[in-house]
């Protein structure tokens, strides 16, 4: 009941926003659908925490502390962000650079992006799965040219493309993965797709498929997740799209890709008891850190900064899910929780200062602290809380993953460690003006409503702090089913 | 020498000519050609998916024969042929590799492709899994069309042919997918499409050409 509310909620929404349209009244819509599917997703965890995992629809979908969490993550900021969206994009109709039309096809995509994400997080059939991580490219890319400008359009089709290809490769990978349990589980078994079937009998597959299935799927899902090098398509999505598809793209979507990922890590690694996916993952991870904080450096423009910033952080999670272990598995699904709320909380914040500041380019965004003390403290504090600075959560998890690979991955800790101080002079001296510098600008008559901002940052702060003990429990069972060395 | 039955040397032969599909779509510029080698290859895609629907006996690959039929003989070259009507796209310029060199790659590719299918098509219990080796082939010669061109339209065809050889790869090493898997990704296959159709207006109408140089300003430097 609450699985069918969940999905179904934000489908009726995109059908209603997209026929009707709704007028002015579109963006408390688009909230109230929001809302709903929040709701939802919380009486879902509510049933999940009662009575344990959850197989549903004749086992097509599935809900353990892995995915339950994701999900109640993602309605979440999908909830937060439509409330931002909600002031920010009639500012951007009003200022002309949209038309109502477009808002509506704004709207209508929204609704169904947060469905195709939340399909792929609970669906148990891999199948399905690809099916909607392609649906949630799909309906993004519309939104990417949304400003129909010559660089939104580049974005938008490197992003079709690159995407597409990616997500092409995963269909294959899939396809080996059912070929090698349809051996097992019986050839033509609907359930040789099934996640939970491929888990019970994964030390059966055929090792060499499976390799090479976990190749194709990491490949195919690791672009979405924009691991180096596969990322040219991030960055430029980021930039160019409007600011709360920045915030989602940037917050659930790698998120929603990551899980994907993990779940096929799991059964290959179940198949193959060899280090090869671990070796791949942090390969990928770690390479995706360091590049991502070196080209930091060479970033002018604010969204495409903490694009770059996106890729460090999707590269530390993937880089702990590769060593494994509790205590880094716990670490990575702590870091995703952490890394999704801070960075949308900075797209809002940089979205309301490039709106102020009538430009992207962070060479003329100057003292948003006179402009808007609100927004210049916003972007401050957020960009402290994604750099690692304590008493934040992303420094809990950048922490617990330091001293796992310190202790069981020597060689890659000082790397890591460098990559992040690199980061950290990078996006650090580029804030710091932008907050601070002198301006002759006067000061905003009205200060930007930034609720959703300093709710997840109070979150990220609490999870810092002190991270309550049925959330800890919740990651540990998590932590424990992703399993590892 | 063997003899192998009947049905089998049709769906060998089946494959070959998807093989010979791939590599006469690499070498053409024309794009209404391009489109129509793409039908050609649906076609060839579903006559093979019949031919194994009758000898394996399964239901769903009638219904998954018939689904290739509307969509990618029917829907998509027609959609496609109207868009480039529309937009007024008939050549690609001159590729960025030229077409004997092309070939040469494509050769390799080939190759490869046999080599990476060997584990596979060893674990796979289908009559036709001898045929894993060309999907794959299918799927990198699409793969080295997209890199090779220019025109928007032609690595959407590419795309597309890519499609094509994923599928033919989960019919020859597992009798396709389930139904529900293969509702989907048609379902996005053409949604795929159709965003494409909307987009390609959009491209048109800011540069007033497909040529996807005009999309390359957003580069690394700074």
């Amino acid at each position: 009941m609450e699985l069918l509310l969940l999905l179904a909620l934000p489908i009726a929404g995109a059908a209603l926003l997209g026929v009707i349209g709704a007028g002015r009244r579109a963006p408390e819509i688009n909230a109230a659908f929001s809302l709903g599917t929040f709701l939802a997703s919380c009486a879902l965890t509510a049933r999940v925490i009662r009575h344990g995992d959850l197989l549903l629809a004749g086992e097509q979908f599935f809900i353990d502390p892995f995915n339950v969490f994701l999900v109640t993550l993602t309605a979440f900021v999908g909830l937060t962000t439509a409330l931002f969206s909600r002031p920010y994009m009639r500012v951007e109709l009003d200022h002309g650079r949209l038309t109502p039309g477009r808002l509506r096809l704004y709207h209508s995509m929204y609704q169904l992006f947060m469905f195709t994400m939340l399909l792929a997080l609970t669906t148990n059939n891999m199948g399905l799965m690809w099916v909607a991580m392609e649906g949630a490219t799909l309906s993004t890319v519309l939104l990417v040219t949304l400003y129909r400008t010559p660089a939104s359009l580049e974005a938008g089709w490197k992003y079709f493309i690159l995407c597409g290809v990616g997500i092409a490769q995963a269909l294959f990978g899939t396809i080996l993965l059912y070929v090698a349990a349809g051996k097992v589980l019986g050839a033509q078994g609907v359930t040789a797709l099934l996640w939970t079937h491929l888990d019970a009998v994964k030390g059966q597959l055929e090792p060499t498929v499976l390799a090479l299935a976990f190749v194709f799927l990491l490949i195919g899902y690791g672009t979405k997740v924009g691991l180096v090098p596969l990322h040219s398509w991030l960055p430029d999505a980021h930039a160019e799209g409007p600011t709360p598809i920045s915030a989602v793209l940037s917050g659930l979507l790698l998120n929603v890709a990551l899980y994907a990922v993990v779940r096929s890590k799991v059964l290959v690694e179940g198949s193959l008891h060899s280090e090869l996916p671990s070796m791949m993952l942090m390969g990928f991870g770690l390479l995706s850190v360091v590049l991502a904080a070196l080209l930091l450096w060479r970033q002018r423009d604010i969204k495409r900064l903490f694009a770059y910033s996106s890729i460090e952080h999707m590269g530390i999670a993937t880089f702990a899910f590769g060593m494994g272990g509790p205590i880094a598995n716990f670490a990575a699904l702590l870091h995703m929780t952490v890394h999704s709320l801070t960075k949308s909380s900075i797209f809002f914040t940089a979205g309301h200062a490039a709106q102020k500041s009538g430009t992207q380019l962070m060479d003329r965004i100057r003292g948003l602290i006179t402009l808007s003390p609100t927004v210049g403290w916003g972007l401050m504090l957020g960009s402290l809380a994604i750099l690692g600075v304590p008493p934040f959560g992303v420094f809990t998890s950048e922490f617990l993953i330091l001293t796992t690979a310190m202790r069981t991955q020597p060689w890659a800790a000082p790397i890591l460690l460098a990559a992040l101080a690199v980061a950290f002079a990078g996006i650090f001296s580029k804030v710091q003006p932008m907050v601070f510098g002198e301006t002759n600008a006067r000061r905003l008559p009205h200060a930007p409503a930034l609720l959703p901002v300093f709710t997840h940052l109070a979150i990220v702060l609490l999870l810092g702090l002190y991270i309550p003990p049925y959330l800890a429990d919740w990651y540990r069972a998590a932590a424990h089913l992703i399993g590892g060395p | 020498m063997t003899h192998l039955p009947l049905d089998q040397q049709m769906l060998d032969s089946c494959a070959a000519l998807l093989l010979l599909l791939s590599f006469a779509m690499l070498s053409q510029r024309r794009i209404v050609t391009l489109v129509n080698l793409y039908a050609v290859q649906g076609a060839v895609l579903a006559a093979a998916t019949l031919l194994l629907a009758w000898r394996t006996g399964e239901g769903h690959l009638y219904l998954s024969a018939a689904l290739t039929l509307a969509l990618k003989v029917a829907f998509l070259p027609w959609l496609l042929h109207r868009l480039i009507r529309r937009l007024e796209v008939y050549w690609d310029t001159e590729p960025l590799l030229n077409v004997s060199g092309t070939m040469l790659a494509g050769l390799l590719i080939v190759v490869f492709a046999f080599a990476l299918a060997q584990p596979i098509t060893l674990l796979a219990s289908t009559a036709t899994r001898g045929a894993v080796g060309i999907a794959v082939s299918v799927v990198l010669l699409a793969f080295l069309m997209m890199i090779t061109r220019r025109k928007a339209m032609s690595q959407v065809v590419g795309f597309l042919s890519m499609e094509n050889g994923v599928f033919f790869g989960a019919m020859s090493a597992s009798y396709g997918m389930p139904m529900v898997v293969e509702l989907g990704v048609a379902l996005d296959v053409l949604v795929a499409v159709l965003v494409l159709g909307v987009f390609f207006f959009q491209i048109r109408e800011r540069f007033e050409s497909l040529d996807l140089h005009h999309l390359e300003s957003l580069k690394e430097h700074e």
